[in-house]
């Protein structure tokens, strides 16, 4: 089977599996399990946003939770009930009061908007590099959250966020990961792509050779944080009521370890840490409720499983720095490894 | 009140939270300084002395013991954070050892929550640093713990720039942070230079957490967190890795901080912590090696 033929099958047999996850799951499993697919598609989402810059470009922003802050917040302002606007946010500007949207345009006024931040943002950031960018990003998100809890008159500052429909189901987010896998699968396997990954590899070879470092980091940067806006919204959708704390250092901490753990520089590589950590932690927090062996009763631990995870965390980094999947994809039949990526290590041996 | 006791009174608030970041970030700019490493789990370290000295005093012990007790845990808990988590990864990326760094802030603080769980508990301050003096009338006021914060901050950073100007350890570790292979070369032991860094970074972290707890009167897990954030502006704004820049960019981020609330309206004063990582995106972007480094360049 040719290269071609064969991601043509990947991606057939991945649309049909999902749809059958999406539409079937919630007639054959319980809630329970439903509700931890649906996580993890969600989940799936936030962290490939995140992958295109952190992975794919080598921006490891620590600031995506912000742009996923904004887009919850800002889909749920756009679609709470016009008479529950009224009486929840009393002091928004008028013309947000005279309407409501549905779920769908209310998320994707989420991705636009908080792409066009992201622009903004982008422009002056995406010229550092290294740890850098990173504590600048981690600056970013605690600007949002700090806007957050400030704005009252648009957020509910630090009161809870709530009245915003409980819409997210299980298609629906299916849905968006499928459209989230196929746009990042073009644009990282493109000549874009390989831009992308020069500029990761080699910032002056890149620029040697004509690839505008600053123009590819701010589009990786901009697509990502689209993505984090629309996970941002299917997040608020799910959630129905939250405050800014919920976008903050945590959710940021289980995405990246997602990320880490599954492989910067690959797309399923991502969905495999988003799989392996969220049914770790679905374990885990299961056992740290407490059971009993015979007659030894293990008493509940509450926030163990952040500690293991934390553990694992740093095992990957010094054992497996690479991730599980490193830059390797899951495809039928042999592993595919992008040319730059051969070459940078031939050039370090 | 005058117009000048007020202006008096925020001098002497600014100096005093100045001093706590300046102490906070010279730990920070230490471990940077040698190993490169933007070290998040300074915080907890932190909090790991703030609590010996806490518990120490619910069982009985006299609190100046208790004191060094705390400081000498936090310096211990620096040793193990390095030995465990730290030296496995010295060779790897920046950023994979910031991220190293934020897990072990993570499994510290879950830790701290798991066995003392997440609800402040009292910070026992004995009487005689529990007053408060006065001048001019009542006009300033400042407790003994601030008083006590200066000239602690004062008296340690003397002792630091003793130790890394006059004895042979201290030049070593300058000369480390400098190339650390060539101090390899010429014979240094890199391995316990580096140790060394971390017990007295950890030992002033220690002090600082101890100092921000009598402030704050209450210890808690994640207590770190904040002062960590700011000393980390802090030591960015002086010049990262720089002790001198340390000290500098705390008293600045001290008086910055004071006088936006002081001077300000409450609309915009309570955007502070936003104004303050504004400025360090400021720093970052224009003059990446603090105002005391300015001819540190970073590439692209």
């Amino acid at each position: 089977m040719s290269r071609e033929a064969r991601i043509t099958l990947l991606v057939l047999v991945a649309v049909v599996a999902g749809a059958v996850v999406a539409f079937g799951a919630p007639h054959v499993l319980s809630d329970y399990f439903v509700r931890i697919i649906l996580l993890i598609a969600l989940n799936a989402i936030l962290v490939l946003a995140l992958s295109l810059s952190n992975g794919f470009t080598g921006v490891f922003s620590l600031g995506h939770v912000g742009f996923i802050g904004a887009g919850a917040y800002i889909s749920g302002i756009l679609s709470i009930p016009v008479q529950q606007k009224m009486a929840l946010l009393p002091h928004l500007p008028g013309f947000l009061h005279a309407f409501s949207l549905p779920f769908l345009p209310a998320t994707l006024v989420a991705g636009v908007l908080t792409a066009l931040l992201a622009v903004v943002v982008g422009y002056p950031l995406m010229r550092l590099s290294g740890y850098f960018v990173s504590v600048a990003t981690m600056g970013f998100l605690i600007i949002v959250n700090v806007v957050l809890i400030n704005a009252s008159d648009f957020t509910r500052g630090a009161r809870t966020f709530t009245g915003v429909p409980l819409e997210t189901t299980l298609p629906w987010v299916m849905g968006w990961l499928a459209i989230t896998v196929f746009v990042l699968a073009r644009l990282v396997y493109s000549p874009f792509g390989r831009a992308m990954k020069a500029v990761r590899d080699d910032t002056i070879a890149a620029s040697a050779v004509g690839i505008g470092v600053l123009r590819t980091r701010l589009i990786a940067f901009v697509i990502g944080a689209f993505f984090s806006g629309v996970g941002g919204s299917l997040y608020a959708h799910y959630l129905g009521s939250f405050s800014p704390n919920t976008f903050y250092f945590a959710l940021t901490m289980s995405l990246i370890t997602m990320l880490v753990l599954g492989g910067m520089g690959s797309l399923t590589g991502a969905v495999v840490g988003v799989i392996c950590v969220s049914l770790l932690s679905e374990v885990l927090r299961s056992v740290e409720r407490g059971f009993t062996i015979g007659d030894f009763a293990v008493p509940a631990l509450f926030g163990a499983s952040q500690i293991v995870l934390g553990f694992i965390f740093i095992l990957v980094m010094i054992f497996r720095p690479k991730g599980i999947m490193g830059d390797r994809e899951l495809t039928f039949g042999s592993t595919q490894r992008s040319a730059t990526v051969n070459q940078t290590e031939e050039r370090k041996r | 009140m005058t117009q000048l006791d007020y202006i008096l009174q925020q001098i002497v608030n600014a100096v005093s939270l100045g001093s706590l970041y300046a102490l906070v970030a010279v730990g920070l700019s230490i471990v940077f300084g040698v190993l490169k490493l933007t070290n998040f789990a300074h915080g907890d370290v932190m909090m790991v002395g703030a609590f010996g000295v806490a518990l120490l005093v619910g069982i009985g012990v006299p609190f100046p013991v208790a004191v060094i007790c705390g400081i000498a845990a936090a310096a211990v808990a620096g040793f193990l954070i390095e030995r465990i988590a730290y030296r496995p990864i010295r060779d790897a990326p920046d950023v994979a050892r910031l991220l190293t760094s934020l897990a072990v802030t993570y499994i510290i603080e879950n830790v701290g929550i798991l066995v003392f769980t997440s609800s402040p508990r009292n910070f026992p301050l004995p009487d005689i640093l529990n007053t408060s003096w006065e001048m001019s009338n009542g006009a300033i006021t400042f407790t003994s713990i601030n008083l006590l914060t200066i000239a602690l901050t004062f008296v340690s950073l003397l002792l630091l720039g003793w130790f890394i100007t006059r004895t042979t350890t201290g030049l070593g570790m300058r000369a480390a942070a400098e190339d650390m292979s060539a101090a390899h070369l010429v014979g240094l032991n890199v391995n316990r230079l580096i140790i060394v860094a971390f017990i007295v970074a950890s030992a002033y972290a220690g002090l600082a957490g101890i100092l921000w707890a009598a402030q704050a009167g209450v210890v808690q897990p994640q207590m770190g967190f904040t002062p960590l954030l700011k000393a980390f502006v802090a030591a960015i704004i002086g010049g990262f890795g720089s002790i001198a820049g340390a000290l500098v960019g705390g008293y600045i981020l001290g008086a910055l901080e004071i006088f936006i609330v002081a001077f300000l309206p409450s609309s915009v004063s309570s955007y502070r912590d936003a104004i303050v990582f504004a400025v360090l995106i400021a720093f970052l972007l224009v003059r990446p090696g603090g105002l005391l480094q300015p001819n540190r360049e970073i590439k692209l």
